[in-house]
């Protein structure tokens, strides 16, 4: 029964990354291309973990781990440049 | 049990995430997609994350909580990205089906700062 | 002692975060970690300045636990919405009036409001008196202020600020 609902899930969060995908590529503006990029960032994290249980690796979740840290910075870091037109101060 | 437990929450946060990037593609304006991704896609991921530490428990026989400690990032950062985004957003001044507010355009420098930059 | 242990807070949080994150409970990652908690905040007491004090722990308890049934609450409500026709939504602009003073408690409303049915925080005025809150489908904009003062605002006031 865990492997149907992991490969359920794996289809619904697939999907979830290809309309993140289209947002990302279709804009209209930056900050929802910025938005776009933070939900691929998350879904990108969901996937991991999923593959993690259907592996039952524990290694992908340092690999989950990282990515939450280094997307935040990144969405943080990009929304800066959009506030000030400068990253660094 | 345990099992159908951890499945369900592993369906019930694919959903969420589901949804989550499904508003992000469907609603009309920014300031309504933003709503999508920082609930729904949190709420989905932090099942999911739940699930795991589940599983991993029951399959090593002992506590694995480190999932938790992406849990509580992940909730903890996406009200602050959100934040971020919509100032973003209402500092460049994007339509929205809601009326602004006038205060906030009238503060819409931020600092002495951005104003030389732009001149 | 405020320079030996600047942050109490802060050292257990960085030993729990440590244990975590190496996923075990030996005495030598305790050790590491109560070293890690107490190196930290002595090596970045400048990024530091504000000493956080949390008033009643208890009530910060309870009110954690109402926050995480909202959340979850909030979530079928967003699915609803954006599963139902985009076109009815009314979304609004509310800037809600702050009673909170210090910097602390108005991120943590921020973020609590982030988090909870149908709205997002999107600015604080410079003068840290008004939060702007942006609402996916509201039409009683009164109700949502009250909402958010009684429910949220007033527990952290007693929380995090001395009465």
């Amino acid at each position: 029964m865990l492997n149907i609902a992991v490969v359920i899930a794996l289809t619904l969060v697939s999907a979830a990354v290809a309309l993140s995908f289209w947002r990302l590529l279709r804009g209209p503006s930056l900050p929802d291309r910025i938005l776009a990029l933070d939900t691929l960032y998350v879904n990108t994290i969901a996937l991991l973990i999923l593959l993690g249980i259907h592996l039952t690796s524990p290694l992908y979740f340092e690999a989950a781990l990282l990515i939450a840290v280094m997307g935040f910075v990144g969405t943080v870091a990009a929304c800066k440049y959009l506030l000030r037109g400068d990253i660094i101060e | 049990m345990l099992e159908f437990l951890i499945s369900l929450l592993i369906v019930t946060g694919a959903v969420f995430a589901f949804i989550g990037s499904l508003g992000l593609a469907r609603l009309k304006d920014f300031y309504t997609r933003l709503h999508g991704p920082t609930k729904a896609t949190t709420l989905g991921v932090g099942c999911l994350l739940i699930a795991s530490a589940l599983h991993f428990s029951i399959i090593e026989q002992s506590a694995s909580l480190h999932e938790v400690l992406v849990t509580l990032f992940l909730f903890m950062t996406a009200p602050v990205s959100a934040h971020m985004l919509a100032k973003a957003a209402l500092h460049l001044g994007l339509k929205s089906l809601a009326k602004l507010p006038d205060a906030t355009m009238a503060n819409r420098s931020m600092s002495p700062r951005h104003k030389q930059t732009r001149q | 002692m405020r320079r030996l242990l600047p942050h109490p807070l802060l050292t257990p949080v960085l030993t729990l975060i440590w244990l975590l994150l190496v996923n075990s409970l030996e005495a030598g990652q305790i050790v590491l970690g109560l070293f890690l908690g107490w190196v930290l905040p002595v090596l970045t007491l400048q990024f530091w300045p504000e000493q956080v004090r949390i008033y009643k722990p208890m009530l910060l308890m309870r009110f954690l636990g109402i926050f995480l049934l909202d959340i979850v609450l909030a979530n079928f409500t967003v699915a609803r919405l954006i599963l139902g026709r985009p076109e009815r939504l009314q979304p609004v602009f509310v800037n809600v009036p702050l009673d909170v003073k210090s910097d602390l408690a108005i991120s943590f409303l921020a973020n609590v409001i982030s988090l909870t049915p149908g709205t997002v925080s999107s600015r604080v005025s410079p003068d840290h008196r008004y939060l702007l809150v942006h609402a996916l489908n509201e039409t009683d904009t009164e109700a949502l202020v009250a909402t958010i003062k009684s429910r949220y605002e007033a527990p952290l006031k007693e929380i995090f600020e001395p009465c």
